[in-house]
């Protein structure tokens, strides 16, 4: 039983990379489509609904037949026929169809790896009979669950499959660096770690960590579009094509950014909170000033500073960017550094 | 106010609530675009007023912000350079490693981070600062809070969520429905007539600010009541040999930090023994030698003459004994010995205390004889609970139980230092005054010793005998007056930070009116001060409510939505 759990593990993870890695081509795929697209360009039907509206169809299709090769392909497909304004138009809004397509495959496949990599996770759990953060490998497929998770759940909230790209890479390099080079069989846990207050510790932290990711990405896309926006603004003539300027513009952006933070910020005070109850049961302090528990403290506070940096004059916009970005660092240093160099009690990683 | 001045448009200042729908009630959160903050220098002024330019500028949400970077930085040494109070054999060891940055590094704190002078002082002014920032929001809260609906902005069409109609209920009809709708989804609500004119306006969402309020108070809860439980607690570590008792007295620690207010008379006078210590690893698989766990049978008696009681101390389940809290926080084996002197008398008898080196518990200890005649004696070496014989030909211990207990011992022969004056560590031998027992040819000897064995030193010496083994406890004993204190002030400020992440304050005006053809014309308009929430669907909903199933009137209840819904009301209630 468990030796099946355990196999079953690690094919879902395996799975999971592979799909991942399908869907982050997709992506890819969206963007190069999207590449020479004008910020403002539409999709083949509403380029159609426009031009019924605009012009006399017949016209329409006389010129269109002459002129363009993809709008007499598009009638040999029985397509629409599109209008007057330019073939580039024409093929520009089969472009924005095609990349959308890409797009929407993308997410499909990023659900499909969400589930397989769940099953993974909470295959290995039930493998090892506790929970599956006992060592970097298993933080790293749990941590990149809660990544995705959280991406999906903004997709639906608030529509940001322009994360796709990024976030899908992301997901790629921790499941491969976790496959390949953190790969663990399954060990228990050493008694410290057999705590409901560990369990609710380390949950939320994940949870909180998978926004932190999402909101870093999100800062770092803040940050090219609102680049790409001053340059724009400063050369009027400067082309506004490519998938970033089809994103939504810097602010919201930048909204986004700021609720993912504000969601995650409360969930990681609670869990410091969770952590420091824990060691007080495990060791009889609430809080030693371990190097774990420093970094999560500068996490902590780093975050508070970018908070407040939204609300400082001239610390707004892109200042605030970079000191989210700052404790989004702080954060993987805490994960990654401490857990490989660091000594003190927390230091469980397994390596 | 300085801070006011500082915050561009479009964020929360506390100052707004008390006001009408201004230019800081935005719809979406519009913060950026603020103006650069321009600090005036301070003026060359009398006292009161450089006080107060003082006070001003470290109240600040600017000063707030670099404080933060600066707790945050200056956090960052003491996880990268050992400290003493969470691993003082670190400290040693980078002392020996690094000895001409010692100075340096002991004068700025650098082994005790957390509780230097710069630490505190940051530590201090970000205290002051909050302070600083919560009196007067405070009192801009108390008043906001008790303020009424700000009044409807002339141009109720100009904001985002807005809609209008007409309707052959009178203007007054109209406007009690919607205020008893208002009221009944907890807004504060007021209701007023300007020229004939019907205003209802209504506000919901004080909780932001008082969220805001609690957060940062309750961090202040949190940082004093840490300072209180440090002030009057105590924290001690003991290690205890099975069987042995533990007095809970000053003498009985080997390590005691009390609180600078901490009155020794009131360590609590129970006894304990350790009557038993199991341990377990895994035998088998991948996570071979890990622990699986580790408990202590305990015999606690509270007070002398109290019932004793049996108790599994064991990690993660500590022993409270009247507010003092004993914790299971680690164990070792404590080797066994007989060591006879030079005249054949036993010098020692007893387990001896060894720590453990590494995960397979390879454990360094020291012994001493100082009865020994006619020559104390000492001995220094390792324990290996299963000895083998590793890569290198070096001795190893290759698993973390005892299934294989070695003894491999250096004897001395001499002047164990003791009579010196400094108290000596029981883990350290002072070598100086003493002679090392070596072979034939002059190279030191290794006493190798099995369960049972004896090795004879020579020269009439003496010699030493490997009993076996016990295991020790190390317990942690700590008492935390007020613990809580700092656990509520957490929670409190959890739940703060929730109402001011995501209380979303909202503005809303019905405006009812009778046009010159008699009919009454209905107007909806919301305001919501952060982004997140939806105003136009609130919209929607009070219209559907007030316009009932009465059905379609006749006008058009257009959401005549902007693109940009910036709407801000620059003409400003002119009701
Ligand atoms: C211990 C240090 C502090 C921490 C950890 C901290 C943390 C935070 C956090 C996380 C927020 C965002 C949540 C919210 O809007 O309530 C916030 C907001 C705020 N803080 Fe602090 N703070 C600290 C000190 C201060 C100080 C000294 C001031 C005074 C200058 C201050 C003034 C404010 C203000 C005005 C806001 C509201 C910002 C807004 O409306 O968006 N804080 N603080």
């Amino acid at each position: 039983m468990t030796e099946t759990m355990a196999h079953l593990s690690n094919n879902a993870m395996y799975a999971a990379t592979i799909v991942y890695t399908l869907a982050m081509f997709c992506h890819v795929a969206e963007w190069a489509l999207a590449r020479s697209l004008p910020a403002d360009a539409v999709a083949d039907a509403d380029a159609a609904a426009l031009a019924a509206a605009a012009a006399p169809a017949s016209a329409v299709a006389a010129s269109a037949v002459v002129t363009s090769s993809p709008a007499a392909e598009a009638m040999s497909t029985g397509r629409p026929i599109v209008p007057p304004a330019a073939p580039r138009t024409r093929s520009a809004a089969d472009d924005v169809e095609r990349s959308d397509r890409y797009g929407r495959i993308g997410l499909s496949l990023t659900v499909l790896g969400v589930l397989i990599q769940a099953v993974g996770v909470i295959s290995r759990g039930i493998a090892a009979q506790r929970v599956p953060w006992g060592n970097m490998y298993e933080f790293a497929i749990t941590g990149s669950l809660a990544v995705a998770v959280a991406y999906l759940f903004l997709v639906r909230k608030y529509h940001v499959r322009w994360l796709g790209l990024p976030v899908t890479g992301f997901l790629v390099l921790v499941l491969g660096i976790a496959v390949i080079v953190l790969y663990r069989p399954i060990s228990p846990l050493v008694p410290a770690l057999h705590s409901y207050w560990l369990m609710i510790h380390v949950s939320s932290a994940a949870i909180a960590g998978g926004a932190f990711t999402v909101g870093a990405i999100a800062s770092v896309l803040y940050l090219v579009r609102s680049r790409l926006e001053a340059k724009a603004a400063a050369n009027p003539d400067l082309p506004r094509r490519g998938f970033l300027w089809r994103a939504p513009d810097a602010e919201s952006i930048d909204r986004v950014a700021y609720r993912v933070h504000a969601f995650a910020f409360p969930l990681w005070t609670f869990a410091v909170l969770c952590g420091a109850i824990w060691a007080q049961y495990a060791w009889g302090r609430f809080w030693g000033w371990d190097p774990k528990e420093v970094w999560a403290f500068i996490t902590w506070v780093a975050y508070a500073a970018y908070l407040h940096a939204r609300a400082t004059a001239g610390w707004q916009g892109r200042a605030a960017a970079y000191v989210a970005l700052c404790g989004y660092a702080t954060f993987l240093f805490n994960f990654v550094g401490i857990n490989l160099f660091g000594s003190g009690f927390h230091t469980y990683s397994g390596m | 106010m300085r801070r006011q001045s500082e915050r561009p448009s479009g964020v929360s200042r506390p100052d707004d609530f008390a006001r009408t729908a201004d230019d800081a009630y935005v719809v979406g959160e519009q913060q950026g675009g603020g103006p650069p903050d321009r600090r005036p220098l301070p003026p060359a002024l009398r006292p009161i007023e450089f006080a107060r330019w003082i006070w001003r500028q470290l109240t600040s949400m600017r000063t707030a912000l670099v404080l933060l970077f600066l707790l945050a930085l200056a956090s960052i040494p003491g996880s990268l350079i050992p400290q003493t109070r969470i691993s003082p054999s670190e400290v040693a060891s980078f002392k020996q490693r690094h000895p001409d940055l010692v100075t340096l590094f002991d004068r700025l704190g650098l082994f005790n981070v957390y509780s230097s002078v710069w630490f505190g002082a940051i530590y201090l002014l970000l205290m002051i600062s909050l302070l600083g920032c919560i009196v007067p929001r405070a009192r801009v809260y108390a008043r906001a809070a008790r303020a009424r609906p700000p009044k409807a902005p002339r141009r109720l069409d100009r904001l985002g969520a807005y809609e209008t109609w007409t309707t052959d209920e009178s203007a007054s009809e109209v406007a009690t429905r919607a205020r008893g709708l208002l009221k009944s989804q907890r807004r504060r609500v007021d209701a007023y007539d300007v020229d004939g004119t019907q205003v209802v306006a209504a506000e919901k969402g004080y909780l932001r600010e008082a969220g805001n309020l609690v957060f940062h108070l309750a961090l202040l809860v949190v940082l004093v009541g840490v300072a209180v439980t440090g002030l009057y607690g105590f924290k001690g570590r003991v290690a205890v040999i099975t069987g042995n008792s533990f007095q809970n007295a000053l003498v009985s620690y080997d390590d005691f930090t009390p609180g600078s207010q901490f009155d020794i008379a009131n360590l609590a006078p129970f006894t304990l023994t350790v009557d038993d210590f199991h341990v377990s690893w895994a035998r088998s698989g991948v996570g071979r030698g890990t622990p699986t766990g580790f408990d202590a049978d305990l015999t606690v008696t509270d007070h002398p003459g109290a019932q004793p009681y049996n108790y599994d101390l064991r990690v993660n389940h500590p022993l409270d004994v009247d507010g003092t809290s004993v914790f299971l926080i680690g164990h070792g084996y404590a080797p066994v010995v007989t060591v006879k002197d030079g005249d054949g008398n036993v010098a020692y008898s007893g387990p001896v205390i060894f720590l453990p080196q590494n995960s397979s518990f390879l454990s360094f200890g020291v012994i001493k004889a100082p009865d020994a005649s006619p020559t104390q004696l000492g001995f220094q070496g390792y324990f290996f609970p299963t000895a083998d014989i590793c890569t290198g030909n070096v001795p190893c211990s290759t698993f973390p139980d005892a299934d294989n207990p070695v003894l491999s011992l250096i004897a001395y022969s001499g002047n164990l230092g003791l009579d010196k004056g400094a108290a000596q560590s029981v883990y350290v031998l002072d070598t100086q005054d003493m002679k090392q027992i070596k072979t034939a040819d002059g190279k030191p000897r290794a006493l190798i010793l099995s369960k049972g064995e004896t090795a004879d030193l020579g020269d009439g010496v003496g010699s030493i005998r490997f009993d076996g083994y016990e295991r020790w406890a190390q317990l942690q004993v700590s008492r935390q007056p007020g613990k809580l204190v700092p656990l509520v002030g957490v929670l409190a400020a959890i739940a703060g930070l929730l109402g001011s992440l995501f209380v979303r304050p909202r503005r809303t005006w019905v405006r009812s009116r009778t046009d010159e053809a008699g009919r009454t014309v209905v107007e909806v308009a919301a305001l919501d001060r952060v982004s997140g929430g939806d105003p136009k669907a609130h919209v929607a909903e009070v219209v559907a409510r007030l316009r009932g199933p009465t059905g379609p009137d006749d006008a058009d209840p257009q959401p005549r939505s902007q693109p940009k819904p910036e709407a801000r009301e620059d003409e400003e209630s002119s009701t």
